[in-house]
């Protein structure tokens, strides 16, 4: 190897590059050796390769293949123990009674198969090509202290170009949100602006003044439609601007959230009312009434698809729309809640209130883990596909990282925008957070924000119109039905053990009846000379006595059984006392 | 991903955001298909569960409706098809023998007749083709066992058998060794003979019954199996000159089949309406016990693959069971098709044959959804994965209830009914003689062993 290498040197115009780099199981000596010999026997190639060959052997029990050189490494690559715990679905299930082969044998094969699929999934997430991006200060510098300025001259110009403002003092403040791909942007202002924008190239696709107050606006399942909540009613508008629908089954909704996989709109509405649309087939399909009064705070948990509602009397209530009543009620803060915001995971919960304070919740279990005082305050919450967490505070957005496990003193980035926030929206697959306030809407730079690698098939930020159309199918056809939205979106995968009583409860619910009852015996009347009293009495008697037979019987065994306990025990207690008068012979 | 370096500006602060190349994620002209990067973790993928179930039960909806299991029918025979045979070496080629005598090859891919017969007065009572490819025997009620040659005669030859051999007695079935040129039949008794003898080298019998279908054990080709109409099931051994050991059973057992596979089970289909397969060492109980035809049935043959076997039977419907369920997955049935009477998996385990009552020979798809042709990669992976899919939610009541659907004629669908009021009643009394009865004197009985008289060796 080493041979080949010099002779290239000489007439290629290719200088050292070209040289293999040194591994670490190639020991420097024997290379030594090696360039000396292949100096002194070049032609002699079969010589050395045998004794090369020796020399591996010894060193190291390496599998030879056919070209005589051992693997330096032998076996598959070592995975590292954390990067197979985070494709784990589920823990080892153990394996039942041997007396059950079938079964046994099924749970077998899709154990081994399972952990096979689970090393296959770890090892391909070696070959994911980017890379989280990072913030790291000086030694003494805190990463909070530097500005957006001198963050997007450092960094590349496609980079740079993404931290800008819009100007747009009109019709303010600005609420916003991103298409699930991280490619669109929709704004709509207070005073009626509703603008979508291809927000990397700048493009606009559409803009437009609805001539009403606009209290929220989010993308549907693609950026080729968006729901508007204006003063009255709900509407639908295409990419190009067109009025789709006005559903007047919505009325007065304050802020709106879209479920992806369900197809489900949920609004939040200032008379209490808790509504889903389905977009798919343009249906309602639930509308509670919450009896907590104006609802203006409202987030998903994109994990379960329950819809997290905030309340002035500082609780906050889960929802699904299968139920009328609410799934949990927490108490979160003394004052109004303010904001609420759940992570991607689905396991924690961020929660702002009057307060002031800024609370951490393990959603599963429902159990607080840090609470944090905010001076000023929360208004806004978001929370990235990467963990960190951006509050507003009046007119400064802060980001925070790792809230939940240590408790933060500082945060990790900070700005002060314009006007005061009133939306506050991390870009998906990308390094951004679009804050909308009421000077316009400001695109600001947060290294460490994004998911670096999307999934083509999920959300392609980089799909053209045809692959959006196959998604859009797929996603159609696998459209999960709202019945199955509970806390739990695994459920289904359980085994269900409910009892034999339970389940036997259930239906006698459903059917009104209770199928495995004993029907009652009623004696036929009217038969010739066999309807009289006397024989319909004694017919009852009779049917009774086999009814009872089993009783009578068990219980007269029950008392012999404690008459028997009780003798023994006299008899053991007379033992014991060992008196016996002269009367004791005649008893039995 | 190369822009996105680390940069050190004058604030000596290290930065990286996110800043991909589209290069690497569009494709580069239109005739390049599109690039798709994948990312399998699960937080990028919530609701795994209620999607694939909804997947599950898409791909089990899809199934229903793509469930066209009919594909042609062979008429010609004048009289009804008694018997049929599979060519050990061509997929295409179908032999076919009816009650009036005459034979006639198939070509399955034309879906005609290439060849006609009159191989016997009477029935064609049995067929098998032997195992170069080159001929066929035919037995018939004209007590005379006939070999053929596999092509037809040439233009002005007359069609005559290769050899023919006038047995004393009529024959009822036939079946050929695998390797050598020895043949058995079954009539009064099960004879095994040698192609180039004209009279049997060995006979069998076991009190003084005729027999119905003999077959030979494609693994360890020396051993026999034949059912015999005193209701026992019998084995042989072709070295030995008595017979091993018998069952004798509630019913007669009608044809047998062995598993190609695992060559040491065989299947029965018996007039009890019940098939069982019984495990060839140990008689005194089957198996399993494979219920659901509402009739007698008639016969069975088994899947190249030994996973699966389909059962004709005398209540017009065909069913196909997997070896190791007691019910069947699958049944077909037509307007027309009467009595079935021959049935055969095709080798290549794609198709099914039927010879039935009323002179048609009707051509099946082995898996009623399948698609038929060549399949693109893209196309056979979206279908092992929907396969899988169906199987992880096979239990749900939703799931299994659309899968389990079938579309049953009245008389027959009443008739499944009855038979299941009367079991439930038997059941019931039984239950009641053993509450009034002293303990111990009525044993449980398991469905398996109620049908088996005694093993005899």
């Amino acid at each position: 190897m080493a041979s080949a290498v010099e002779t290239a040197v000489k007439d290629s115009h290719v200088e050292k590059k070209k040289k293999p780099s040194a591994r670490y199981w190639q020991d420097s000596k024997e290379k030594g050796k090696t360039e000396n010999k292949s100096q002194n026997e070049a032609e002699n190639g079969n010589k050395r390769k045998a004794n090369k060959r020796k020399l591996k052997g010894d060193q190291r029990g390496g599998k030879m293949v056919l070209s005589g050189k051992s693997d330096p490494f032998p076996g598959p690559a070592p995975l590292p123990e954390e990067r197979l715990q985070k494709f784990k679905r589920r823990e080892k299930s153990k394996l039942p009674n041997r007396k059950r082969r079938k079964l046994r044998d099924v749970v077998a094969r899709s154990e081994v198969v399972s952990e096979m699929a689970q090393k296959r999934a770890a090892q391909f997430d070696l070959l994911l090509p980017e890379e989280a991006g990072f913030l790291e200060g000086d030694e003494d510098e805190d990463t909070c202290m530097i500005s957006q300025e001198d963050i997007a001259e450092a960094v590349d110009i496609t980079s740079g170009a993404k931290y800008f403002n819009l100007n747009l003092s009109q019709f303010g403040p600005y609420r916003l949100d991103y298409s699930r791909t991280g490619r669109h942007l929709l704004l709509g202002g207070r005073r009626g602006h509703v603008a979508c924008l291809d927000w990397q190239s700048k493009q606009l696709m559409c803009e437009m003044n609805v001539m009403e107050s606009v209290n929220d606006v989010k993308w549907l399942h693609s950026e080729s439609m968006y729901a508007v909540a204006q003063k009255k009613w709900l509407y639908i508008y295409d990419s190009k601007g067109i009025e789709l629908h006005c559903i007047r089954k919505f009325n007065d909704v304050l802020c709106m959230q879209f479920l992806p996989y369900h197809f489900l709109l949920a609004t939040a509405s200032a008379t209490g009312f808790l509504q889903y649309l389905d977009v798919s087939v343009g249906k309602e399909i639930a509308a509670i009434c919450t009896k907590a009064g104006r609802l203006d705070v409202m987030c998903q948990n994109p994990h379960n698809a329950i819809i997290h509602l905030g309340h002035s009397n500082g609780t906050v209530t889960l929802w699904s729309p299968n139920q009328k009543e609410a799934l949990v009620k927490m108490l979160c803060h003394q004052g109004g809640v303010r904001s609420v915001a759940v992570d991607k995971t689905g396991t924690y919960m961020v929660t702002s209130g009057m307060d002031k304070k800024l609370k951490v919740y393990d959603i599963r279990a429902f159990k607080p883990l840090q609470s944090y005082f905010l001076p000023a305050g929360a208004s806004c919450l978001s929370l990235s596909h990467k963990g960190l967490l951006s509050a507003a505070t009046g007119d400064i957005v802060q980001v925070y990282k790792d809230v939940w496990s240590t408790a933060v003193t500082k945060p990790y980035m900070a700005h002060r925008v314009r006007g005061t926030v009133w939306g506050l929206h991390f870009c998906p697959f990308e390094d951004v957070l679009g804050v909308g306030h009421g000077d316009g809407f400001t695109s600001m730079l947060v290294p460490g924000a994004g998911e670096p690698n999307f999934d083509g098939l999920d959300a392609n930020p980089y799909r053209s119109s045809k692959q959006r159309q196959e998604w859009e199918v797929k996603a159609l056809l696998e459209k999960i039905q709202p019945e199955l939205i509970s806390l739990d979106p695994d459920q289904l995968c359980h085994v269900d053990q409910a009892s034999y009583e339970q389940k036997h409860k259930e239906r006698v619910q459903a059917l009104g009846f209770d199928p495995l009852a004993k029907e009652k015996f009623i004696p036929k009347l009217k038969k010739k000379g066999r309807s009289s009293s006397g024989n319909v009495e004694r017919r009852k008697r009779q049917v009774a006595h086999e009814d009872q037979r089993d009783m009578i019987r068990t219980s007269v065994e029950d008392k012999m059984k404690i008459e028997k306990e009780i003798k023994k025990q006299e008899r053991k207690k007379e033992a014991l006392s060992g008196l016996r008068s002269a009367l004791d012979r005649f008893k039995k | 991903a190369n822009s996105s370096r680390p940069f050190l500006s004058s604030h000596q602060m290290k930065v990286k955001v996110l800043s991909r190349n589209p290069d690497d994620y569009v494709r580069e002209t239109k005739l390049d298909i599109q690039r798709v990067p994948r990312n399998y973790d699960p937080a990028l993928h919530p609701f795994e569960v209620p999607r694939e179930y909804t997947r599950a039960l898409n791909a089990t909806k899809l199934e229903r409706v793509f469930a066209k299991p009919f594909l042609a029918s062979l008429d010609g025979h004048r009289d009804g098809v008694n018997c049929m045979a599979k060519h050990t070496k061509s997929l295409s080629t179908l032999l076919s023998g009816s009650c009036d005598g005459e034979v006639k090859v198939w070509n399955l891919t034309k879906r005609e007749c290439v060849r006609t017969l009159q191989a016997h007065e009477g029935f064609v009572r049995g067929m098998v083709v032997r195992f170069c490819g080159n001929s066929f025997f035919t037995v018939g009620d004209d007590k005379t066992i006939k070999q053929w040659k596999m092509e037809a005669p040439g233009y002005g030859e007359e069609e005559e058998p290769l050899n023919t051999i006038l047995g004393k007695t009529v024959f009822t079935g036939l079946d050929h060794h695998q390797k050598e040129g020895v043949f058995a039949t079954c009539g009064q008794q099960v004879d095994i003979w040698d192609e180039q003898r004209s009279s049997p080298i060995r006979s069998f019998t076991w009190g003084v019954d005729s027999f119905s279908s003999v077959r030979f054990n494609p693994v360890e080709t020396e051993l026999l199996a034949s059912c015999a109409s005193d209701r026992s099931i019998v084995l042989y051994d072709m070295r030995e000159s008595t017979p091993l050991k018998k069952v004798i059973m509630n019913l007669r057992s009608n044809t047998i089949c062995w598993n190609p596979m695992e060559a040491y089970y065989f299947t029965c289909s018996n007039e009890d309406y019940n098939l069982y397969t019984y495990d060839m060492r140990h008689l005194d109980r089957p198996v399993i016990v494979h219920m659901d035809h509402v009739s007698a049935v008639l016969d069975i043959d088994y899947s190249p693959t030994g996973k699966e076997f389909v059962s004709a039977s005398f209540d017009k419907t065909i069913r196909i069971f997997p070896r190791d369920s007691g019910h069947s997955r699958e049944v077909y049935h037509t307007k027309r098709m009467q009595h079935v009477i021959c049935i055969k998996w095709s080798a290549d385990n794609k198709y099914i044959l039927s010879g039935s009552d009323e002179m048609n020979i009707r051509m099946w798809k082995a898996n009623a959804a399948e698609k038929l042709g060549v399949l693109s990669p893209r196309e056979r992976e979206a279908v092992n994965y929907n396969q899988k899919l169906k199987e992880k939610f096979q239990h749900h009541p939703q799931i299994r209830r659309i899968s389990r659907h079938r579309h049953l004629p009245k008389a027959i669908y009443s008739q499944a009914k009855e038979l299941r009021v009367m079991k439930e009643a038997r059941r019931r009394k039984e239950i009641n003689v053993r509450k009034h009865s002293k303990p111990g004197t009525v044993p449980v009985v398991s469905e398996k062993e109620k049908h088996i008289v005694t093993v005899v060796k």
